[in-house]
């Protein structure tokens, strides 16, 4: 007899297997074969939309969600068993986005009835793309600090000022953004608000990044009309919302330290430039050294990682250790570019060549540089690991 | 299965770390060495690990044993880390046990391992370093063999009851095949065997096999086929020895982040300054990851995980050694600075936990061997 769970994991293969494009099961390589999902699909290939969608009717883009708001409605275990048979066929994520990482988690628990209906099924079917409206050019690590405003006119807020690094703002449909509603009070003269990019008085001014591309913006807030079904949680309450939803961009974020299943890019792109020698090592014994050692703490990192989540799922993780995910998956991930480019030696120094993809691991790792610095630097972490977990004084 | 104990293995945590702790503090490790004890560990404590049945942990119970894994037999071992307590567990109870496991020799060796009355010491080690080649070779001589070579680094090898001796049957030092496993009860004859006290004041012997007779029963599993029990003896011996380091290093993280807590300078906690605070928030989230290392490499043992690539049990016993060394060296050393001068002291423990951490380091490979072989499984 199988038990149930083995029962769901043989259902969830055959599915799995009839229903994932084999386009879909190609390692990720550009951000083009990421699915953000969002109102305009235009730049979607046929295989990614019906991989999407597929998976957006079952609610396994978000299996552990309700069903009555899009989800799967699995358990942790069942959510396991997914993950790791999508692991093993090397099913692509069929839709990445805030909604689901950052927005959805803070929804379900601080949202209300009508919220959670409006916006959660949308996200699951990645119909709506959201982006986050959090950092101001006078407040990054002390966020509390913000200014943008918003006065209360009645049945709306009124809304000025402007935010800075919004990822991918100029490509989403709706934001969730954080608002001073009480200037007299730093932590609890904060709301949190939802608002359409398309209200009048939004506009979007991209910023080139180091690695060439510009996938955020300076946000610019003119007038915007609010209406005020769309604060979520209480008036100048939004602190707590806006922390909750971090611990969940960390944990997102710290999900970049595991690299991705398949053949290791790393191993692969030394093994192409510099060779092995008569007993099969890495012609260049430092280098070797150095990816192996790396290669430790990457493994270990991804015990960890299935560690977390399954304390996560089973309510026993340190409500402060998605910090220490954040910290150690990013500077992880910066020390995996490293050695990339290391290993690539000056094939991969080319920006713009065909040879090198137009210079895409060069770009991929100018852009790990900002792992350790968006969702809260790696100061910032630590400085919450220490007087969160470890309880050191006056941190 | 998730990735943390359950209730059971929970419950056993909580004995172990009150057993262990109340019987076996450091002060109980430093008695010892102060007394320059000859046997290095209390024989009156390892019969109470009996009656505890944590001897029994990884035997099977159609042997008497409790039949559980090693992740219960990591849970007690990092008690052991955490007290620095002398003990043949991981050498008898756990490497032994597992090496024995289905062959002739577990009938004849576990009611005293589970009585707590026999010990069992590894002679694996022909170096200073620890390597994959074994030479001490066995020869056949009339009805069994005879064994010629040295050993080092066996730990409790001056009062074991039991040596298990790695030797070569066929072929070259650095062959993978020709390798068998030997049990060789104590006393045989031309064998010298030398105790050294090292650094932890723990003692490990050197052994010279000057032509020592065995019978052929006391081959381990098959004759050149070693590597089968020498593999579950090592996997068992490295994983076990993470776990016990685990608990080394956790123990100096908690001395250290309550030094913190106490020592004032400056007028103020030393704890509330942010060079100090980011370098323990850094070793609390090694040791995490070094935690993860551990558990998942027991998991995979204990789910029955064979697989010698580098996607199976082997290599995740591999990353949870050389994770685990990387991570407890950086807890015993940040232990040390920042307890400054004090930390220097014979008087406070801190210290003793940077020795221990040391030979575990060494035992079974170190970070940088685990991690070559690692790189030699993937390929590289
Ligand atoms: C690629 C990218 C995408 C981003 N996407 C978004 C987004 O979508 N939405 C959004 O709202 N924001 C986004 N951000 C902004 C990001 O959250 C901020 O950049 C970050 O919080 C740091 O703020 P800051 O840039 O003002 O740096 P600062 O706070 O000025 O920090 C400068 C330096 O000082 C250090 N420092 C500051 N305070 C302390 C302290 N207390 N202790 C020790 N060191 C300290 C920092 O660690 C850093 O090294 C993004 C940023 C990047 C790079």
């Amino acid at each position: 007899m199988m038990s149930d769970l083995e029962q769901f994991r043989a259902e969830t293969r055959a599915w799995l297997e009839a229903n994932c494009p084999p386009e879909m099961r190609e390692p990720v390589r550009t951000e083009k074969d990421s699915v953000w999902g969002g109102r305009d699909q235009s730049a979607m290939t046929p295989a990614q939309k019906q991989w999407m969608d597929r998976m957006g009717e079952r609610g396994w883009t978000v299996p552990d969600w309700p069903k009555e708001y899009g989800g799967g409605g699995l358990s942790a275990a069942e959510t396991k068993v997914l993950r790791e048979e999508m692991a093993a066929l090397r099913c692509r994520n069929p839709l990445s986005s805030f909604g689901i990482s950052m927005l959805g988690p803070a929804l379900l628990k601080y949202g209300n009835e009508a919220q959670k209906k409006e916006h959660l099924p949308k996200i699951a079917r990645g119909e709506i793309r959201w982006c986050q409206g959090y950092s101001e050019p006078n407040a990054g690590s002390d966020l509390a600090s913000l200014a943008t405003k918003a006065e209360d006119k009645g049945d709306h807020f009124l809304v000025n000022g402007q935010k800075v690094w919004t990822s991918y703002a100029d490509n989403a449909d709706w934001i969730f953004c954080l608002v001073r509603t009480d200037p007299t009070n730093k932590h609890n003269g904060i709301s949190f608000v939802l608002f359409d990019m398309r209200t009048p008085g939004v506009s979007t001014k991209p910023i080139l990044l180091i690695s060439g591309y510009s996938p955020f913006c300076e946000t610019f807030f003119d007038n915007v009309k609010v209406p005020k079904e769309n604060l979520v949680g209480e008036l100048n309450k939004g602190w707590d919302v806006a922390k909750y939803l971090l611990g969940h961009e960390r944990e997102m974020i710290s999900g970049m330290g595991l690299g991705g299943g398949g053949k290791n890019p790393l191993i692969e792109g030394a093994r192409k430039t510099i060779g092995l020698d008569a007993e099969g090592r890495l012609a260049d014994p430092l280098l070797r050294a150095q990816i192996a050692l790396f290669e430790v703490r990457a493994k270990a990192f991804a015990a960890q990682s299935e560690r977390f989540i399954d304390e996560l799922k089973a309510g026993k993780a340190h409500p402060a250790q998605p910090s220490m995910m954040k910290y150690y998956g990013t500077e992880l991930n910066k020390s995996r570019h490293e050695l990339m480019m290391a290993a690539g030696g000056s094939d991969e120094l080319e920006w713009e060549s065909e040879a090198s993809d137009g210079g895409r691991e060069a770009r991929a790792w100018l852009r790990t540089k900002a792992n350790s610095i968006e969702g809260g630097t790696s100061e910032v972490q630590l400085n919450i690991i220490a007087k969160r977990i470890l309880n050191l004084p006056g941190a | 299965m998730p990735l943390f104990l359950n209730d059971e293995q929970s419950m056993l945590r909580d004995t172990a770390k009150d057993f262990v702790g109340e019987k076996a503090p450091v002060s109980h490790m430093r008695k010892l060495r102060d007394d320059k004890d000859a046997t290095g560990f209390s024989r009156d404590l390892w019969k109470q690990f009996a009656e505890m049945g944590f001897t029994g942990i990884l035997v099977g119970e159609d042997h008497g044993g409790l039949g559980l894994g090693h992740v219960e037999a990591g849970v007690v071992l990092e008690e052991i880390g955490r007290n620095l307590s002398p003990s043949p567990f991981l050498s008898t109870a756990v490497a032994a046990v597992e090496a024995l496991k289905g062959t002739g020799h577990a009938e004849r060796w576990y009611p005293g391992i589970l009585k707590g009355e026999t010990v069992a010491a590894l002679a694996i080690d022909e170096g200073a370093k620890h390597r994959s080649s074994v030479g001490l070779k066995a020869e056949r001589a009339g009805n069994g063999f005879r064994l010629s070579g040295r050993k080092q680094f066996v730990t409790h090898g001056h009062v074991a009851d039991l040596l298990i001796v790695a030797a070569r049957t066929a072929g070259a030092a650095d062959d993978e095949a020709g390798v068998t496993l030997f049990a060789v009860p104590q006393g045989a004859a031309k064998m010298s065997v030398t105790p050294e006290r090292l650094a932890d004041s723990s003692l490990a012997a050197r052994i010279e096999f000057d032509g020592v007779e065995v019978d052929a029963d006391a081959v381990i599993g098959e004759v050149d086929a070693g590597r089968d029990p020498l593999g579950r003896l090592l996997r068992a011996g490295r994983t076990g020895a993470a776990a016990e380091m685990l608990g080394v290093g956790a123990g100096a993280m908690d001395m250290t982040v309550n030094y913190l807590k106490e020592r004032k300078q400056f007028g103020t906690l030393i704890g509330s300054f942010q060079a100090l605070q980011h370098r323990a928030a850094h070793l609390y989230s090694e040791m995490e990851v070094a935690r993860a290392a551990v558990l998942k490499a027991q998991q995979l043992l204990d789910a029955g995980d064979d697989s010698t690539g580098s996607g199976g049990a082997d290599a995740a016993v591999s990353v949870a050694k050389a994770m685990t060394g990387m991570a407890t060296m950086l807890s015993v050393q940040e232990g040390v600075q920042m307890h400054g001068g004090i930390g220097m002291t014979d008087e406070y423990d801190i210290g003793f936990y940077m020795k221990r951490q040391r030979v575990l380091a060494e035992m079974f490979g170190d970070a940088n061997f685990h991690a070559d072989r690692l790189a030699q499984l993937a390929g590289y």
